[in-house]
């Protein structure tokens, strides 16, 4: 958007003053541009850099990230709004990613789900009140044959059962 | 050409279409939503299935996309398979699911795309109990307004808005089922083109808002095939009236100039004529007398005019490029040709007169703005076109987006394709090249800019036009960089198969159109197929050029020199034309000044005597427009039947009988078609706007054309409140419209001049389809208007030569500036500027300077700036350019308060200390 008709109304340049992106994140992002042809490309990405430092994504970010990737926002706004795993809320230090898919679903996931939300007193979506755990859906973690399976961060559990459930959420402070 | 059958009948098609194109141009009703005439297919809302089968004998098919199934020769269709009809009904039903029951209340209800798809499917009863999905609504600005609950999530609104129209503040947001159009956040939308999303929309999620304050339902509306005088592309509308007031303004289709779209300046700028401080009776000002204006009867104010007029030494009429060429040639009837000027300032009215010439004598033919999409090479001079006109603007993008289309093309993906098309072609556009003199809002789509002073935009012309041929005149002291840049252009010219030059009035420099026209004339030289695409500033600009008379200057002149005392002024304020002190002095020496006119301009108030004009809504009249297109725009409504005592007329019918009756005699004009034909034998040139409409007498099956819809309701009631007796409708003797919903308003026969959009079971615009030829193709009936100009055939050997007048580089100076004018499209231009919508969305009159200019003078982002130019004094804030060179300064020109003699000045600056 060219400056001159940009002060007209309030810009997403305006915008993306208001938020700070680390030196370290802008580096990052503009190593992932270089990656591919079109930077719009990287948006997956840039977001994903921003969710590392602060575990999510403020709607403040959305321009700035699209400054720097030169597309815009609403572009960016899009792509963060679509996936999932991109979160758009504060989440808790540790996100369960519980499988609700199929075969997971027929093997336990509504007992795992339950005994969470006994335990933890949280539901799909939800995250404790001592910014402990955030619980969310997922689709699929390729496990199948191990199934009912979570993701704990980045550790991939899988055989889960009510029993053996807490123990492994245990280890996460 | 290729056959195909549908349900046993058997049809010849366009091959290059896909089958819902086919079957929607044969008239048969398949219906959809994500597909549209210029946005082409996605295949995304399943609504246009139908079956396809392998040979005659196959009788299983199977279902297909119609939008996204290519035509083949001698193939078997059926749109009433019963599976298929089934398949569509239940895609309604999804569709419809979160869809809320709020018909009754939603602005889009009569005129909606998804009532009339749902009807046309059958889908009349709601089975889904659940609960629906809601979303919150956004403040979009004053134009549009935003329901999101509405959404079935067809994409047409994004794809209009940022794949055609280049806009970057609209996207979709979410997944699968909860998918959310809108803003990043809430604010104005920023596109110049928005308000075609309440078009494109095929519900109610965007609707009109200055429609919403004053709402009529379509059906309860009176309509006219009118013309946009917003500025010269000569879009057409459809202006929808009520109660004596126009409440809205649609798009009416011409498939060679806007086709579905409009900008938001011609659809959103028409308060003006339901303003309050309107003359609407004839006003005399007697300074001497203690009361204010004396209104006057019809009889009494042409009375008293001729007999001032009669007691005048010299009346000098003064026309308007705002007004129709009949109220001009009526002015001129009335003073005598040597005493007509045509209100255009001298140094405008030369450049239109060289316009023309290089239009007729450059050998390259002018195109429409339906062709300028078929361009494959662009170079700009001067012209920020999204703000001097938009349309036109918009049809560039399609030519830039053609490259994307002829790369895929190569790759057997047809042109309707859009989004394999945008996959394929990784927005690979046509080479567009603009030089301005600040950043435009056509940047994205650019390949190259330049930026600089009207002067070095002009040598950097010149320059473009030496290096494709070296017998023109060459610049000589192009700078290295700028020589690089137009060797690359050149390059780019001869490898291009159509190219386009644009140049306009707006930077009011003959050096930028003698660049432009070396161009031209260099790239007919090269034996290129191109076109030339010339910008006058207003609605009839380019009439009026045509019809003749002096300029404004002279009539000024003419005054201050005592050798005239009284003058006509036709819908005209001078002081946007001439310095006020210029006009001031000019009418201090005027008797009797008579101002015919619609709106209270400065001009106007100043008047003896005032005569009340009708704007587009109350009048007809024929204008010429950009590419030389003579277009007539119809009566909307008769003033005078809500208001019995209004008098406002067409500015022709005044101005006529006030001549009939100085010359006491009566009256020869009693309808436009005489007026029309006069002036058409009075100038040659334009001995072609007879046949820009059908006349007066022109009927179907008998019946003259309805401009209300069959349902419109309570004609008994509507003036129930000034008398219980319904009078008779007012009769339109000028045109071949009724006031009436009687009449004929139906598709079959062919008719150019359509007031509105219908056809049975099509309430929305998308009725349009059923008037073309083939659907987003012309009307049946041929796209109206006559075009006037057209390249000589003699031109290479007996036009003008090779302009060699180049302006020498530009001088920086220390402590000067020179002023540009800067356009905005919300505030540049006079009518629309007096629409409360628009006025939302002007900004206030600033000062730009380049960045570079502003950190030397250290000045600060907030402050304002003192601009001193010749006699005047300017405090401005400030706003930084990111492109416009140092030494040149921009201001927003037609802006109240701006001084009107200013550009091309050089000015002095300082900065404001803030308390």
């Amino acid at each position: 958007m060219s400056s001159l008709y940009s002060d007209l109304i309030t810009s997403d340049r305006a915008e993306a003053l208001k938020y700070e992106l680390t030196e370290e994140e802008r580096a990052e992002i503009i190593a992932e541009i270089g990656h591919y042809e079109n930077p719009r490309a990287a948006s997956i990405e840039a977001l994903k850099i921003v969710q590392k430092r602060q575990g999510w994504v403020p709607d403040e970010a959305i321009p700035a990230v699209a400054e720097v990737l030169g597309i815009p926002a609403s572009d960016v706004e899009g792509v963060a709004t679509f996936y999932s795993q991109i979160f758009r809320q504060p989440v808790g230090r540790h996100i369960i990613r519980l499988c609700d898919s199929m075969v997971c679903f027929i093997n336990g996931y509504e007992t795992l789900r339950g005994k969470i939300k006994s335990e933890l007193g949280i539901d799909v979506g939800q995250t404790t009140s001592d910014d402990r755990f955030t619980l969310i859906p997922v689709v699929c973690l390729g496990n199948c044959d191990k199934s009912p399976a979570m993701m704990v961060d980045d550790d991939t559990y899988s055989n889960l059962s009510p029993d053996n459930l807490m123990s492994v959420l245990e280890a996460y402070k | 050409m290729a056959t195909i059958h549908i349900d046993g009948k058997e049809y010849e098609v366009d091959g290059a279409d896909n089958l819902l194109q086919a079957c929607l141009s044969l008239g048969l009703d398949v219906p959809y939503f994500c597909w549209h005439p210029s946005l082409g297919s996605v295949g995304s809302c399943r609504q246009c299935a139908v079956k396809q089968y392998r040979d005659k004998d196959d009788t299983r098919g199977r279902l297909v996309m119609s939008c996204m199934t290519g035509i083949q020769d001698d193939s078997y269709i059926s749109i009433e398979d019963d599976e298929a009809v089934k398949f569509r009904a239940s895609i309604v039903e999804y569709l419809m699911r979160n869809h809320p029951h709020d018909c009754p209340v939603c602005a889009e209800g009569g005129h909606c795309h998804l009532q009339d798809m749902t009807v046309m499917t059958g889908h009349s009863k709601r089975r889904y109990r659940q609960e629906k999905r809601t979303h919150q609504n956004q403040y979009l600005g004053p134009f549009v307004k935003h329901e999101m609950n509405r959404c079935i999530a067809c994409y047409r609104c994004v794809r209009f808005y940022k794949d055609y129209a280049g806009g970057t503040d609209l996207g979709v947001y979410g997944a699968h089922d909860n998918v959310y159009f809108g803003r990043a956040k809430d604010g104005v939308l920023e596109s110049e083109f928005s308000g075609n999303l309440t078009e494109v929309c095929p519900t109610g999620v965007f609707t009109d808002k200055t429609h919403g304050d004053h709402y009529t339902r379509k059906w309860d509306l009176q309509f006219a095939p009118s013309i946009c005088h917003g500025c010269s592309s000569g879009c057409n509308t459809s202006p929808g009236e009520r109660y004596g007031e126009v409440r809205r303004i649609e798009n009416r289709y011409n498939g060679q100039v806007n086709q579905y779209f409009l900008c938001d300046r011609g659809r959103f700028g028409y308060g003006y004529v339901n303003n309050a401080d309107r003359p609407r009776l004839a006003l005399l000002r007697d300074p001497s007398a203690e009361e204010a204006d004396i209104t006057l009867s019809v009889d009494a104010a042409l009375d008293r005019t001729a007999e001032r007029l009669k007691r005048a030494r010299r009346v000098i009429g003064i026309g308007s490029p705002r007004a129709s060429l009949e109220s001009n040639f009526a002015l001129r009837e009335l003073v005598g040709a040597e005493n007509f000027s045509t209100g255009i300032e001298a140094g405008e009215l030369e450049r239109l007169h060289l316009m023309q010439r290089m239009l007729r004598e450059s050998g390259l033919p002018t195109p429409s703005q339906r062709e300028i999409e078929h361009h494959d090479a662009v170079i700009v001079l001067g012209e920020d076109l999204t703000q001097t006109a938009a349309r036109i603007a918009l049809s560039l993008r399609q030519a830039a987006r053609g490259g994307a289309v002829e790369l895929a093309g190569q790759y057997k993906i047809p042109d309707w394709n859009a989004a394999a098309i945008d996959n394929y072609a990784q927005g690979y556009k046509h080479p567009v090249f603009m030089a301005t003199v600040t950043e435009t809002k056509l940047d994205d789509i650019a390949r190259g800019t330049y930026h600089g002073s009207p002067d070095e935009i002009a040598r950097f012309g010149f320059g473009i036009a030496a290096a494709l041929d070296a017998s023109a005149p060459s610049v000589g002291d192009l700078d290295d960089d700028v020589q690089r840049q137009v060797a690359d252009i050149v390059q780019v010219l001869k490898n291009a198969k159509r190219p386009l030059i644009i140049a306009g009035e707006s930077l009011r420099s003959n050096a930028v159109l003698k660049a432009a026209f070396n161009i031209a004339k260099a790239v007919k030289g090269a034996g290129l197929n191109g076109s030339l695409t010339l910008v006058p500033s207003e609605a009839n600009s380019m009439g009026l050029a045509m019809l003749g008379g002096e300029s404004l200057d002279w009539a000024i002149k003419e005054f201050a020199r005592e050798e005239a005392d009284a003058a006509v002024v036709l819908e005209n304020d001078l002081y946007r034309r001439l310095p006020a002190k210029r006009v001031d002095e000019a009418l201090d020496n005027v008797d009797t000044l008579l101002v015919v006119d619609h709106t209270p301009t400065p001009t106007c108030l100043r008047a003896d005597i005032v005569l009340p004009a009708a704007t587009f809504a109350e009048g007809d009249g024929t204008l010429v427009s950009q590419e030389g297109r003579a277009q007539r725009f119809f009566q909307v409504y008769d003033p005078s039947y809500y208001r019995p005592n209004d008098q406002t007329h067409e500015a022709w019918r005044w101005l006529h009988a006030l001549h009939t009756t100085i010359e006491d005699r009566k009256v020869d004009w009693t309808q436009l078609d005489q007026v029309t034909l006069e002036v058409a034998n009075a100038v040659p040139a334009l001995a072609g706007i007879v046949d820009a409409a059908p006349n007066a007498s022109f009927r179907i099956k008998g019946q003259k054309i309805a401009r209300s819809p069959h349902r419109s309701s309570g004609r008994t009631a509507m003036r129930a409140n000034l008398s219980v007796v319904e009078p008779r409708q007012p009769q339109d003797k000028d045109s071949m419209l009724a006031f009436s919903m009687e009449g004929y308003n139906g598709t079959h026969e062919p008719r150019q001049q359509i007031p509105f959009a219908w056809s049975p079971g099509w309430n929305s615009p998308q009725a349009w389809n059923k008037f073309q030829d083939e659907v987003g193709g012309s009307l049946r009936a041929g796209d109206p208007g006559i075009r006037l100009i057209e390249p000589d055939a003699d031109s290479d050997t007996r036009g003008l030569g090779y302009f060699s007048d180049i302006p020498s580089a530009f001088q920086l100076y220390h402590d000067r500036w020179q002023v540009v004018p800067l356009y905005h499209l919300h505030g540049s231009e006079e009518t629309s500027a007096r629409a409360k919508p628009v006025q939302e969305r002007t900004p206030d009159a600033y000062i730009a300077l380049g960045a570079a200019d502003v950190e030397t003078l250290g000045l600060d982002r907030a402050s304002k700036v003192r601009v001193r130019v010749g006699k005047h004094e300017l405090l401005l804030p400030l706003r930084i350019s990111s492109q416009l060179r140092r030494g040149v300064i921009g201001i927003p020109r037609g802006f109240e308060n701006i001084p009107v003699d200013i550009f091309g000045e050089w000015a002095r600056l300082e900065q404001e200390v803030r308390a």
